[in-house]
């Protein structure tokens, strides 16, 4: 289907596909394996300009919207969604310094960043903090000029690979949803640790840690905006980047469906490809319109946020809800048509089915989505009586 | 340091087939291609820049076209491109080309090094780097794959020869032909692709370039094709049956019986 | 000069649009109309059965130039370490043939130090005259100077063609000499023969990456040079009662030489260069990884062979380029060639192709190796190496 991109968006499109094809598909099965975090290929598209790509030229960005990087992570998700995951989470750990950091803050972060010279993370998740992310107990306290964290984040996506974490800390533990802040904390700061890295069912390119914080002391500049604001900059980053994961569902629904239609249309049973029969041949069908779907719904949400709206957060949930269901539905069926040989790990799907999983839990499960949809339908019923 | 790398734009042999019945070459959906050896004279050109600063100029002699092939090298990074192109150049053989191309880069102002892929994939002659070398009247080293150094106006390299490699010295400005084993060359940039998307490519006539134009051109080539015709097929041949034993026990016999082994 | 379509006979086929390597024949109201991209090589012409494609406008005789002093077939003896080089020897072959179609003598070029007994040998080879250049300052080979010698001989003496090796040392200067000497040259030809009606020397060879043979002449300029692969052209037989002249040539350095070899470092890791082998077993792609390269030495060493690759292979790191066999490797032309998990692409089939018989193993039955191997079986080829293995050790006895 024709999305009537861009000139620009097509570029980018085409060199990320050329990443994805010349330099992950070759080495996804080994990261895969070996847990192993793709730093040649986070460096081939850092000299590409992909890590810059929504950052603002005066950053030494490309000054583009969200559009572009989803088209550029759909792409990458096609080939390895670790490796997506890892592209898509630098964009969280850096949104709380684009959207509300100080001048300073963006002119000492942002151009690194753009250049993929520095990698971030976001830290906010703790043990006791998933969806109740109002659990967070990481305190962070100003001592004189400067702030003193402790406490320990886990399930941090580019935990120990990034050098720039912006990380959610109580600041004050009376005024609950106003009492919390975000920090940019530097690796290599002391009192500043990672925990082991996590042995994970899919997405194993991916580094995800405990980020463990003992004393940590960062300058007071250090601070995002205005202490308390802490919770309003974690959603904000959540709102932008939600859509982001529903292009990684669509990604890896894509991937799917093209590894085994491929498959499908060599393997022969009964005399014939598999392809002429109609049980193949409908799962297919629902598969392809599910992702079209599912990746139309992400762009209109793209387009909206790009346009300046101003509260898309039900359409971004409904994004992410809608298009990692998809992917996870997407790839379980591509492992079922390749059928044997889609169990084994020869083949890519079923990798693919383990990476799927994650994106319908992270970012704010399933549920919570369906909790955001529904409460701002019902917000808007009774506006309108 | 000021470094000039030639270029080609060429369709890409690899797809080109031959249809067996008609002998003619199948050039529909063939694409035109940047030369491949090319992209590792341009790689080495950015590292060297990388490395001492300075300039990379990509030029090409070719039809209006051949522009696409320098945005390619933009979007890889170069600074700047140059495109000779004039209905004067068309039909040239390797040594008009050579000539059009060495009274081209003498107008571009003075350079420490031009660097060439090793061949083109259509003519395959590899004949261009070390012709217009000559004309430039500067040193020609062939099949570098290795740059050791760069200093005091000399050049250490590592020449590729049939059966191991030469150290070689070479006073600058020099011209050199690569080969693959040189380095890998760079995806292109979406900077630098914005940047191609946008440029409008300087293009040099044969009277920008003061070339003369006798020596240009298919008037100008001492060599011409008379003829091109595909290769002579083999014929069909035999394709053993049987079990694998049985099938190598025949291909054994014959060896044997043809007193090969 | 041009290339025109006969509008009144074209019948609109299209056969000639695809026939174009340069893409420049498109239709125009159901006819065919050459572009502007036409390099005149005349594919469309071959290609039309009509015969409704013609080069028109015959140029000018630039005969201003009388080339009728230009005489004698001239051969690079290239040499090393002081040794003759085989290539060298096939090209005396070639050009004793040329020589005599043309009534002319055979002379060769024999640049380096040291060298002067051996000069006698290239006499036996088939050489009328070799003109020696023995000094000191020659013993290595530099671009500078070993083509400052043969552009001076060439200017003097007026050979009316110039065969080279094209080795390392050939593609590095004798398109140096060509330039200098504004005159044609044709790089890796696999057949060269006298036109007999114009004395011109057609110089075929492959284009295209193999995909095309192009035939080249030289018609204006002298003298016609051309460089020919080792093992294409068949060596000259050795006749020790042959006679000839040997000329000494006086060297003498002008000017600095800008460029200087520091050292050699040789490479060679098998024991047989592929180049010389009478067996070669090659492995390709099929192979399916390092691990099962071990099959081609065992082969090779059953049958006293040496083992080659293609692009493929070496490309992965299997096995060093000086192995690799193909229109980027080396050209080889053994007696047998054994081409294993090798699909035949043309690039790598236009190495090789002049072996005397080659078999093929590959499972896809539609590979191209199909269409130039002597023999073929169809199967895995890690399962037919070893039973091939064992059976060619049971043969040997």
């Amino acid at each position: 289907m024709d999305y009537l991109l861009t000139e620009d968006q097509i570029m980018i499109r085409d060199l990320a596909r050329q990443i994805a094809v010349e330099k992950i598909v070759p080495v996804r099965a080994e990261l895969d394996e070996q847990n192993k975090f793709p730093t040649d290929i986070m460096k081939a598209m850092a000299q590409a300009d992909l890590f810059g790509i929504y950052i603002p030229e005066e950053y030494g960005g490309l000054g583009k919207k969200s559009l572009d990087l989803y088209i550029a992570i759909e792409e990458i998700s096609k080939a390895c969604v670790g490796v997506s995951t890892s592209y898509a989470a630098n964009a969280l750990g850096t949104y709380p310094i684009l959207l509300h950091g100080s001048d300073a803050q963006k002119k000492k972060y942002l151009p690194d960043i753009a250049s993929g010279k520095n990698l971030a993370a976001f830290g906010l998740t703790e043990a006791n903090a998933g969806s109740d992310a109002g659990g967070v107990q990481t305190t962070a306290k100003l001592e004189g000029n400067e702030y003193v964290l402790n406490g320990t984040k886990q399930w941090i996506t580019n935990g120990g690979e990034a050098q720039i974490y912006t990380v959610i800390a109580i600041t004050d533990k009376t005024k609950g949803a106003r009492g919390a802040s975000c920090f940019i904390v530097e690796r290599g700061t002391p009192g500043f640790t990672f925990g082991k890295k996590e042995n994970k069912m899919g997405i194993r390119a991916s580094s995800t840690t405990e980020l463990i914080f003992n004393n940590c002391r960062i300058p007071k500049e250090n601070l995002i905006a205005k202490e308390g604001l802490g919770f309003i900059v974690a959603m904000k980053t959540l709102d932008c980047s939600r859509a982001g994961v529903g292009a990684q569902g669509v990604g890896v629904a894509q991937g799917a469906i093209d590894e085994c239609i491929k498959f499908a249309k060599g393997r022969v049973q009964f005399g014939q490809p598999i392809t002429s029969f109609q049980a193949i041949q409908h799962m297919l069908a629902d598969m392809q319109t599910q992702t079209e779907a599912a990746r139309a719904l992400v762009y209109a949400v793209a387009r909206m946020m790009d346009s300046g709206a101003k509260d898309f957060s039900r359409a971004s949930a409904m994004a992410k809800l809608f298009a990692t269901d998809t992917g996870m539905k997407v790839t379980t069926d591509a492992v079922q048509i390749m059928g044997g040989s889609g169990y084994m790990k020869e083949y890519p799907v079923e990798k693919m089915m383990r990476d799927a999983k994650i994106l319908q839990i992270y970012e704010g499960t399933n549920q919570i989505q369906r909790n955001v949809i529904a409460l701002d339908m019902i917000k808007e019923a009774t506006r309108q009586k | 340091m000021n470094i000039i790398v030639l270029v080609k734009q060429v369709p890409d042999t690899s797809e080109v087939k031959i249809n067996r019945e008609t002998n003619t070459l199948i050039r529909d959906g063939v694409p035109s291609i940047i030369n491949p050896f090319d992209m590792y004279a341009l790689e080495e050109a950015l590292r060297l820049r990388e490395q001492h600063g300075g300039k990379v100029t990509a030029v090409t002699m070719g039809p209006p076209q051949a522009a696409d092939a320098l945005k390619e090298a933009v979007a890889m990074g170069v600074d700047d491109v140059v495109l000779f192109s004039d209905r004067a150049f068309a039909g040239a053989d390797t040594w008009a080309t050579s000539y059009a191309l060495a009274q081209g880069i003498k107008k571009l102002g003075p350079y420490d090094l031009v660097i060439a892929g090793k061949q083109a994939i259509d003519g395959d002659t590899a004949q261009v780097g070390p012709e217009t070398a000559d004309m430039l009247g500067i040193p020609f080293i062939a099949y570098i794959k290795k740059i050791e150094a760069i200093a005091g106006g000399k050049m250490t390299v590592e020449r590729m020869m049939d059966d191991g490699y030469d150290v070689v010295e070479s006073s600058l400005p020099a011209l050199i032909t690569v080969v693959k084993e040189i380095n890998q060359p760079r995806l292109p940039s979406l900077k630098g692709k914005m940047k191609a998307k946008n440029l409008k490519v300087t293009t040099m006539t044969a009277k920008d370039i003061n070339a003369d134009e006798n020596m240009l051109g298919l008037k100008g080539s001492p060599t011409k094709v008379v003829r091109i015709f595909p290769p002579a097929p083999r014929g069909q041949r035999e394709i053993l049956s049987g079990t694998i034993e049985q099938q190598v026990e025949q291909v054994v016999k014959k060896l044997k019986e043809q007193s090969l082994v | 000069m041009s290339v025109q379509v006969i509008s009144n006979t074209c019948t609109g086929c299209e056969t000639c649009v695809s026939a174009c390597p340069f893409g420049a024949i498109e239709m125009r109201d159901g006819k065919a109309f050459i572009t502007e991209s036409c390099t005149l090589c005349g594919a469309c012409i071959e290609a039309c059965e009509f015969k409704a494609i013609e080069r028109t406008g015959e140029e000018a005789a630039a005969a201003a130039k009388d080339l009728s002093v230009f005489k004698g077939v001239w051969v690079y003896a290239e040499q090393h370490k002081g040794g003759i080089s085989s290539v060298a020897l096939e090209l005396l072959g070639e050009g004793r043939k040329l020589a005599d179609k043309r009534n002319a003598k055979l002379s060769a070029v024999f640049i380096g130090h040291g060298i002067k007994e051996k000069a006698k040998d290239l006499i036996a080879y088939g050489a009328d005259v070799v003109y020696l250049a023995d000094d000191p300052a020659l013993k290595d080979f530099n671009d500078d100077s070993y083509s400052a010698v043969l552009t001076t001989l060439a200017t003097l003496h007026k050979p009316e063609i110039i065969l080279a090796g094209a080795t390392a040392i050939g593609r590095s200067f004798i398109p140096k000499v060509a330039a200098k000497l504004y005159t044609g040259l044709t790089a890796d030809c696999t057949m060269l023969d006298i036109d007999p009606e114009t004395g011109n020397l057609h110089q075929t060879r492959p284009a295209f990456g193999g995909n095309i043979m192009a035939t080249i002449v030289s018609p204006n300029h002298r003298p016609q040079m051309a460089t020919v692969r080792h093992k294409v052209m068949k060596p000259a037989p050795r006749d020790d009662a042959r006679t000839g002249d040997i000329i000494d040539v006086k060297f003498s350095q002008t000017g600095d030489l800008r460029t200087r070899v520091i050292k050699t470092v040789e490479e060679l890791t098998e024991t047989v260069n592929i180049c010389e082998a009478n067996i070669i077993v090659a492995g390709g792609r099929g192979m399916g990884g390092v691990k099962n390269l071990h099959l081609l030495e065992e082969l090779a060493k059953v049958l006293g062979g040496a083992v080659a690759a293609t692009r493929g292979a070496v490309d992965e790191g299997w096995i060093p380029y000086s192995h690799q066999v193909g229109q980027t490797g080396k050209t080889v032309c053994p007696k047998l060639y054994i081409a294993c998990g090798i699909s035949g692409a043309i690039q790598h089939v236009a190495g090789m192709q002049s072996s005397d018989v080659i078999v093929a193993i590959n499972k896809d039955p539609d590979a191209p190796i199909f269409s130039v191997a002597t023999y073929g079986i169809v199967g895995d080829v890690l399962e037919v190496l070893p039973v091939m293995i064992r059976k060619f050790k049971e043969a040997r006895g």
